[in-house]
Order: structure tokens, then C-alpha cells, then sequence
């Protein structure tokens, strides 16, 4: 099935792209597909432990299960203000 | 209720105003200024980027969730894009209500969920 990758800052700056198409086994969870996209943006592989990710615009755990044509948004660690 | 994202500069009166009604005895405004310092070191300006539509869909969340516990009140919530200098205006939130006990409280929490 297919899933739609889109990345943001530095994540994108990483992957050199800020949307990718990815094929992933269905029924994947949101940590097999990051698994799989580290595999295919090295560079960005090392970063993505510490991204949150969003599934159809709703913050996902790893173990989300995917479905076909889905949004996976990958959003590195921000810095919200402090108290 | 008023969620705006922008590029442009935040236009603070149109966001009062925008609360503003013959009802609300209390206006209560906060302002995210970009400050020179983060964790303990400078800051020389700060680029703001958001996944758009999941950005507006939290920022309406965080409104509704301040409507639920003070039903009273009208909100209005911008965030800059974009870069930032030292000094400018990165947030508003505008809160109005009937009292002014409200408008402070629904406020605070505003601001407090939005940077949870």
C-alpha cells in the first residue's frame, strides 16, 4: 500500500525532499514505515527517533497501524517556550 | 472564534477588535515576543514552520478547549510565520469576556496548551 510522506524543517533538509511516496506491506505500523524511510534517506535515518509523527493531521504512536493512501507527517523536536 | 496563520505581520487591533462585543466587560491580550535567548543561549532571530492544515486544526483546538471550560468567552488566536527578529510578535491570543476574572484565566490556559 501506498503512503504519503511528508516532511518538515529539518527533516526535509535532511531527506533533501519535503514529500515522498512510500510502499510499504499492509498493515504496516507507523514504526516499520519510518524504518523503511530511514532506509531510503540515510541522512535522515538518525533523526527520526526523536520526530513526532501525525497520521492524517492526528499525532500517532509507532504502533499506529498504516492504511492505503494514508498522510504520514514527520515533525522534529521543537522548542515550545519555556515557563 | 478566529484562527489565523501568517507570513505577514500580526495584526493585533483586528484580533481584538475581532473579540470585541457590546457583552465583554474584559479584554485580555498576550503577546509571544522572540526573545535573544533560549536555554541558556543567544538567539539571533527564529524561523517558524508548520504543516499548515494540522497547525490551524490544533490552534482551533486549543480555542475550543478554552471555550469548553469558560463558555463566556470569545477567542482569537494568530501565529507568525516565517522569520522572526528579536522584539517581534510571533502570537496573539485575544480573549474577551463578559469579566475580567475569566478573560485572564482562559488566557493563560490558552497560552498553556498551545506550548504543551
Amino acid at each position: 500500500m501506498q503512503v504519503q510522506v511528508r516532511l518538515f524543517a529539518i527533516a526535509r533538509e535532511r531527506a533533501g525532499t519535503s514529500q515522498a511516496m512510500l510502499d510499504v506491506p499492509a498493515h504496516s505500523d507507523v514504526a516499520q514505515a519510518l524504518s523503511m524511510l530511514g532506509s531510503t534517506y540515510p541522512k535522515l535515518s538518525p533523526l527520526l527517533a526523536r520526530c513526532m509523527v501525525a497520521v492524517n493531521r492526528e499525532y500517532a504512536q509507532r504502533d499506529h497501524t498504516l492504511h492505503d493512501n494514508d498522510e504520514l507527517a514527520i515533525i522534529p523536536p521543537v522548542s515550545g517556550g519555556a515557563q | 472564534m478566529n484562527i489565523i496563520l501568517t507570513h505577514a505581520k500580526l495584526d493585533q487591533d483586528a484580533l481584538t477588535a475581532s473579540v470585541t462585543k457590546p457583552e465583554n466587560g474584559g479584554l485580555v491580550t498576550f503577546l509571544g515576543v522572540t526573545r535573544n535567548h533560549n536555554e541558556g543561549r543567544h538567539v539571533e532571530y527564529l524561523e517558524y514552520e508548520a504543516y499548515e492544515e494540522m497547525a490551524l486544526q490544533e490552534l482551533k483546538r486549543v480555542a475550543e478547549q478554552a471555550k469548553q471550560k469558560w463558555p463566556e468567552v470569545d477567542i482569537a488566536i494568530a501565529h507568525r510565520l516565517g522569520r522572526l527578529e528579536i522584539g517581534e510578535v510571533s502570537l496573539v491570543i485575544a480573549v474577551a469576556a463578559p469579566h475580567r476574572k475569566e478573560a485572564f484565566a482562559a488566557c493563560a490556559f490558552a497560552v498553556d496548551i498551545l506550548k504543551e
